[in-house]
């Protein structure tokens, strides 16, 4: 048997468990969105802690409920949301990297705080990218297991490499408490004015830096919609033009929306900016009906932020 | 007068303004913008540091450039992009255009293009009349996007604007070919979509296997040929 074909068999999928990396770049001017992990920051962690090198895939478990039979000896690591996950029936530790022997059966739970765990594992899931990446892009069919944009399913075998002796007596790691956020927060989010920023009125503005805003049910991997004080731009429509990371848009509701990694990657409504995309990761672990506020930052703060974070993880 | 300008588009991209209303005019030079900037969107030749630009979306009458915040930052690639076009509309009286004529063989017909009729009795006309007015026109593209390899094309013979359907459909096939208020395209893979729907190619429009992966790209140009159903099936249409 080719030992890199085996790895973890998918016992249950859970509602949504996808292979993600950091994304498809280059291919945005096709119409193909970068796709890729929604919270950076715990996919990164979970490379960091198993010495992986900061793309290597992993899996996005949105919502838990993903039952795993590890196949092959070697280290996981669990961070983002709080999966209450479990190995052989005890409890794991969160934000930790953990061995794991042949035969043992991993089990994630329903999120005790946040939206999205990450699964990472030594030397990272295997699979054929597609266009350089192996992020699934569903609504493209592009990425994930089978390379045309599934998600996880009952039966898949995820492989992995063997790790050598050396990788596999790495040290175990978590992170320090400091660093681990909790989701349940309040959230401000630092905006960079932008774009069509001019298309609203002062009073808009004032509103829209002075109220909450709710998470609505109806967000995904795409964008995540906000519902409170309406905001009315003028004119309320514009030619289709590019959308980046976090970019916050207004439709003719007036109920603001935040750009994520499956958005399209042209639109035309008109935007108020982009947010820190530290933020935006932030922003995809809050549950539905959290609450969340804007506050200004200038491009410097959000790029020298941006660059700092980057660099920690070696990226 | 400049050709543009440019302005932030949060800390990972800015965006290249050339103009504010959709004019065929603006495509050329947004091509030849795109094509320059390229050279900063590859590898440099050797070395495996990564390239200055990651993404470069051309829409309408913008250039969104999409860029890794690590090795740039706003006003170090701006210089950059201002080095990188310093001539530009040279380039352009030189050499005016530089999109290509793409011809997309179509079978119109009720059987593949649901909306054919309807779209007919709204403007109160025959199918015919329809299917000439629309393939007489040669479209310019304007932008790619919503979905890969969806091109907008405009502006159709203002006689043949029809509003998109109330609802969308769940799945409209690939291949098919439709018009929306002012606009024409092709959805390339099958997707939901609202517009109406009045015939269907046999050419591919995007595949992730294709080398280029599409045939069109923003600033060429698109004529539609009327075929027969059997033209259509012998270039391996898909009826279903």
């Amino acid at each position: 048997m080719n030992d890199s074909d085996t790895g973890f068999e998918v016992l249950e999928p859970g509602p949504l468990t996808l292979v993600q990396d950091l994304g498809r770049f280059g291919y945005q001017h096709l119409g193909l969105s970068p796709g890729g992990a929604a919270d950076e920051h715990a996919f990164l962690w979970g490379n960091r802690l198993l010495g992986n090198h900061p793309k290597c895939p992993a899996l996005e478990v949105t919502l838990g409920g993903l039952v795993l039979r590890a196949h092959k000896t070697t280290q996981i690591a669990l961070t983002g949301a709080d999966l209450q996950a479990r190995l052989n029936g005890e409890p794991l530790s969160h934000w930790h990297s953990h061995r794991i022997e042949a035969g043992d059966r991993l089990e994630l739970g329903y999120p005790a705080s946040g939206v999205r765990g990450y699964l990472a594992v030594m030397g990272g899931f295997q699979f054929p990218p597609v266009l350089g990446s192996v992020a699934t892009v569903m609504r493209e069919k592009m990425g994930g297991p089978d390379g045309q944009g599934r998600p996880v399913e009952a039966g898949d075998c995820l492989p992995c490499p063997t790790p050598t002796a050396r990788q596999y007596d790495r040290r175990l790691m978590g992170v320090l408490s400091r660093f681990i956020p909790d989701y349940r927060q309040p959230l401000t989010l630092g905006l960079v004015a932008g774009q069509q920023h001019d298309h609203f009125r002062g009073r808009d503005l004032a509103r829209f830096h002075n109220s909450d805003y709710r998470l609505s049910n109806r967000s995904d991997r795409m964008g995540i919609r906000l519902e409170g004080e309406p905001l009315k731009p003028e004119p309320a429509g514009i030619l289709s033009e590019g959308i980046p990371f976090g970019a916050v848009q207004v439709p003719p509701d007036g109920q603001p929306i935040v750009l994520l990694k499956d958005r399209q990657t042209i639109g035309g409504y008109p935007k108020l900016g982009t947010l820190c995309p530290l933020h935006a990761f932030a922003l995809s672990q809050r549950q539905p009906q959290s609450t969340v506020r804007f506050r200004p930052m200038t491009l410097d703060e959000a790029q020298g932020r941006l660059r700092r974070f980057y660099r920690f993880f070696g990226v | 007068m400049a050709l543009w300008h440019i302005e932030n588009a949060g800390p990972e991209a800015l965006i290249l303004r050339f103009g504010e209303r959709m004019d065929p005019q603006l495509l050329p030079v947004i091509r030849a913008a795109t094509e320059r900037l390229a050279a900063l969107k590859e590898p440099a030749p050797g070395g495996d540091k990564p390239p200055a630009i990651r993404d470069l979306v051309p829409s309408y009458s913008t250039l969104l450039v999409c860029y890794d915040p690590v090795l740039n930052d706003f006003r170090s690639l701006s210089g950059q992009i201002r080095q990188c076009l310093r001539g530009l509309e040279q380039d352009l009286s030189d050499n005016r255009g530089g999109g290509r004529l793409v011809e997309i063989p179509v079978w119109y017909h009720p059987q593949v293009g649901p909306d054919l009729e309807r779209v007919a009795r709204h403007h109160g006309l025959s199918v015919e009349e329809v299917i000439r007015r629309h393939s007489q026109r040669d479209y310019p593209v304007y932008a790619i996007g919503f979905a890969p390899g969806f091109a907008y094309l405009g502006n159709l013979d203002p006689t043949l604007a029809t509003p998109r359907l109330d609802s969308p459909r769940q799945t409209v096939p690939a291949g098919s070919v439709a018009l929306a208020e002012q606009q024409t395209a092709v959805y390339p893979i099958a997707t939901p979509g609202g517009w109406n729907l009045l015939g269907r190619t046999p050419m591919t429009l995007f595949d992730p296997d294709l080398e280029g992966l599409c045939p069109l790209s923003p600033g060429d140009t698109v004529r539609f040929v009327p075929i027969s159903r059997e033209q259509f099936l012998k270039a391996g249409g898909v009826e279903e």
